[in-house]
């Protein structure tokens, strides 16, 4: 096994873990953080290829990632500010209970 | 397969199992800090050193201590005694196995398992920085518009609504 396999084994496993989360758990908060886990797993592949790439020099892999952190830290920002709005008008985070929307 | 990269893959993947997995929602947020700092000093392994320290600085700075604000805000960190998951969790954890699998499967079959480690990269913060001014300019100012923009609406949106 070389070391970028590693690697991608990493970040595929924090991605599907992060997708678990984001997919089974009622907390607002926690599928926000399986969320932000999902990015961070592509993130690591965006490093890692860069790493072991034939031009390194190029600081593709690290530009594409510097810019994904700070649009990661804006979503962030913007998403629990909507779980705080949604708080205090349903009093709730359990994402079962806000189905006003539901058919 | 090196030590340090074990030691960092184990770290990672069961603060992350922790995150997922644990009741209480401030213990699931420092689980999450500790995966985000894992997966920082898994950059500093792959001599990315200035993206590491903006994960910790972002990451374990700014996202954590924003979550832990968001849960203490909405009072999550209260004791509860409903169930952890959701009704359809069967099906987001089969989803989640699916994909797990079909990426796995497809990383073991392609060209990444004959990639061997290159030389040592020349990517110092000088170099970062003066690509940051030159090339990606544009993306740097639209990334600032963006920050701003998103700066402004958090607060409106989080800004208590006036009684009409």
């Amino acid at each position: 096994m070389t070391p970028l396999i590693g690697y991608l084994l990493l970040s595929a496993f924090l991605f599907a873990i992060g997708l678990a989360g984001a997919l089974t758990r009622r907390s607002a908060i926690i599928v926000l953080i399986g969320i932000e886990l999902m990015l961070n797993a592509a993130n690591l592949n965006f490093i890692a290829f860069w790493r072991f790439s034939e031009h390194p020099e190029a600081l593709t892999g690290i530009m594409f990632v510097i810019f994904a952190i700070g649009v990661a830290a804006a979503e962030a920002a913007v998403g629990l500010a909507l779980i705080i709005a949604i708080y205090r008008h349903y009093k709730t985070t359990n994402l079962d209970e806000v189905d006003s929307l539901k058919g | 397969m090196t030590i340090p990269f074990a030691i960092i893959a184990l770290m990672t993947i069961t603060a992350t199992v922790a995150t997922m997995s644990l009741r209480n929602l401030v213990h699931c947020a420092l689980a999450a800090a500790v995966a985000f700092g894992g997966l920082a000093a898994a950059y500093l392994q792959l001599d990315a050193q200035f993206v590491g320290f903006a994960q910790i600085l972002v990451y374990v700075g700014a996202v954590a201590i924003l979550i832990v604000f968001a849960v203490l805000l909405t009072r999550g960190g209260e004791p509860t005694t409903e169930a952890l998951f959701s009704k359809t969790w069967v099906t987001g954890t089969a989803i989640a196995v699916v994909v797990f699998g079909v990426l796995a499967w497809t990383i073991r079959n392609s060209f990444a398992s004959q990639c061997e480690i290159t030389a040592l990269p020349d990517a110092t913060v000088k170099d970062i920085g003066g690509a940051l001014m030159g090339k990606y300019v544009l993306p740097l100012e639209v990334i600032g518009l963006l920050l701003t923009a998103a700066l402004i609406g958090a607060v409106i949106i989080a800004l208590k609504e006036e009684k009409k």
